[in-house]
């Protein structure tokens, strides 16, 4: 019998987003999350803790990034630095 | 574009870090492996020698921060299995590999710990040992263990501080108290060089691992960095180390040292130090002590999900 795989996130403070740390297994999400607390926040390194089946996340391709990811490649207008500022203009 | 070995070439000669679902060369692969695995079955085996004195720490203060440490062992082994996971094997495999002596974990940990202060010493020296062969790990090019190795460096500082703070008490304390704590260095000194593996001259692996930058430095280097680092922290200790032709060298800045037997460190790998049998006979029993633990609460949680289905239909 292999328990399942799941995925930690874990938001160190208050205003931050939740991070990947690591994963561990469990028998269910109550013991991932008390496993998760004991594994990853052993010196108060969250406030918040999510666990996720790894099983249960769809993630992009790598042998596809370069195409996946190509629709953004030649669109730098979409960069403030794209445009010329004439000289003295301020606060723009 | 590069696909495939070529974009895995290209990220490690551009230092970039190779990530679990990349394409990656099979020897890259299985190297990982066992290096991850057999790190992590050192993290887990190495509880025992300091889990042998909890029951015994001279004060409820020490008892405290040396279960503090134990937990952390046993975290910094959870945070290798789960890297090694990435690479496609499963954590069970792994522990079946070591349980069956098919996969090793570090000599270092095949010998008894016999007073408190060798308590001190594995801290100072075992741990110091462990933090500079770990610190250029957190720039392993494979993500995960890279990342994981970042964690464990954090928590190993901790690990250092209170060996070398239980040594400090003792070689305050009585006569008696220094003379134990001089025997600990004794006994560990040349166990903790060999941790360093063996020399350049006869490592196996170090080329491929370098190329691969999965290793970045050699073994002689390391061994030189530790023992640069710790002689001066004996000479604060008022502690001897106990090699005569240990001496400073004013023109390259390094201590020249005698290099341990080597003799020694193959055959405690093989087999024949002095705690391995008893190592490895505690960790299967403790794996097959906990099966009902694992079959309940796998139990538990095959009631409550068909529970959920039973309501939901
Ligand atoms: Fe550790
Ligand atoms: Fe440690």
């Amino acid at each position: 019998m292999i328990e399942p795989l799941w995925e930690v996130f874990v938001r160190s403070r208050r205003g931050l987003s939740h991070t990947h740390v690591g994963s561990l297994h469990a028998p269910d999400a109550t013991m991932a999350l008390r496993n998760a607390r004991d594994v990853y926040t052993r010196r108060q390194e969250g406030v918040s803790i999510w666990v996720v089946r790894a099983a249960d996340i769809t993630a992009s391709s790598p042998d596809e990034k370069d195409e996946f990811f190509d629709p953004a490649g030649d669109k730098v207008y979409r960069h403030p630095t794209f445009y010329q500022v004439p000289e003295g203009v301020e606060h723009l | 574009m590069l696909a495939g070995m070529d974009s895995f070439q290209a990220t490690i000669d551009a230092d970039g870090r190779i990530e679990p679902r990349d394409a990656m060369p099979e020897g890259y692969r299985k190297t990982l492996i066992r290096q991850i695995a057999q790190h992590a079955h050192s993290e887990i085996i190495g509880m025992q020698p300091e889990g042998n004195w909890i029951s015994r720490a001279p004060s409820l203060r020490r008892k405290a921060i040396l279960m503090a440490k134990v937990q952390d062992e046993a975290g910094h082994g959870l945070y290798l299995y789960a890297a090694a996971e990435t690479l496609g094997v499963d954590r069970a495999d792994l522990l079946d590999l070591l349980h069956s002596g098919r996969q090793k974990y570090s000599s270092i940990f095949n010998y008894p710990t016999l007073t408190w202060a060798d308590i001190g010493a594995i801290g100072w020296l075992v741990d110091g040992a462990a933090i500079v062969n770990q610190v250029p790990l957190c720039r392993c090019s494979y993500g995960p263990y890279a990342r994981a190795m970042v964690r464990v460096c954090k928590e190993e500082s901790f690990h250092q501080r209170q060996g070398f703070e239980i040594l400090h008490t003792l070689c305050n304390g009585t006569p008696a108290q220094k003379a134990m704590a001089q025997d600990a260095l004794d006994r560990w000194w040349w166990p903790s060089l060999m941790m360093f593996g063996p020399p350049d001259s006869a490592s196996t692996h170090s080329e491929q691992s370098m190329a691969w930058g999965i290793k970045r430095h050699s073994n002689d280097e390391l061994r030189q960095r530790f023992v640069d680092m710790t002689v001066p922290q004996a000479d604060v200790l008022g502690l001897k180390v106990p090699d005569e032709g240990l001496s400073y060298d004013e023109e390259t800045g390094h201590y020249r040292f005698t290099e341990p037997d080597y003799t020694e460190l193959y055959d405690v790998v093989k087999g024949n130090g002095p705690c391995n049998q008893q190592r490895l006979a505690h960790r299967v029993k403790a794996h097959e002590d906990g099966a009902w633990v694992r079959e309940a609460a796998a139990a538990y949680a095959g009631k409550q999900a068909s529970r959920r289905e039973g309501s939901a239909a």
